[in-house]
């Protein structure tokens, strides 16, 4: 009994760790495609430590996995807050279907590319930030 | 028996897709954050792995493992962002 709720557990965790890979490799934009894989990627995480627990029954095991459990449970939404700002301010394309950008207009002209693509803000081009850079060092 | 077959047959089969899935992504995203997720993916199903390989294995030292390695996991992204943000606007 305790080893097919096991087995169903980590048939269900594996389940979603797949979701996070399609949704990593099919989702149009690096925005969606963030939620997709941190969101099913730590459910997945999450029931296969479950499972561990559930596996040695032993209480100090079952405190480890809860204790990794809670850790990654609070650090994916950190880490992937703070890499959606970044790719934000550095000027990754949003997809062409996004209806809302709430943060339109909030980044001031600070926000340019390094990557070789032109800046998401409109007022600004690739003139004034070379001429931004030719005046830095004087 | 069951457990064995199962992790044998559909766990570990599912698991390594999703590293191949992950990797793809890894080569051909289009940006420097695309990678990043990518890689954090590709982390966080390693954990996993480590996690299935602890109850085939029934050694729960492993458990360790897999939380150390979570850990490692998100300091690398936070180290990435924090690079990026410094090359922010320098060409």
């Amino acid at each position: 009994m305790s080893e097919i709720l096991i087995s169903v557990l980590l048939v269900i965790g594996s389940f979603f760790m797949l979701v996070a890979g399609l949704g990593m490799l099919r989702m149009p934009d690096l925005f969606l495609r963030m939620s997709c894989s941190t969101k099913a990627a730590t459910i997945g995480v999450g029931t296969l430590m479950f499972a561990l627990a559930l596996f040695f029954e032993d209480l100090g095991v079952a405190t480890r996995a809860l204790a990794t459990i809670c850790f990654i449970f609070l650090t994916a939404p950190v880490g992937a807050h703070r890499i959606g700002r970044i790719a934000y301010l550095v000027g990754v394309r949003l997809w062409e279907g996004t209806i809302t950008d709430e943060l339109k207009g909030v980044y001031a002209a600070d926000a340019c590319m390094p990557f070789g693509q032109e800046c998401l803000i409109p007022d600004m081009d690739a003139q004034e930030i070379s001429t931004d850079i030719e005046e830095g060092p004087k | 028996m069951i457990l064995q077959a199962t992790i044998d047959f559909i766990v570990f089969p599912l698991l390594s897709l999703t590293l191949v899935l992950g990797f793809i992504r890894l080569l051909l995203g289009p940006t420097l954050p695309d990678r990043i997720i990518a890689f954090e993916l590709i982390s966080i199903t390693a954990a996993g792995i480590i996690v299935v390989s602890a109850i085939t294995t029934n050694q729960a030292v492993l458990l360790d493992v897999a939380s150390a390695w979570a850990i490692i996991s998100f300091l690398s992204v936070i180290a990435f962002s924090y690079y990026i943000e410094k090359w922010r606007g320098r060409p």
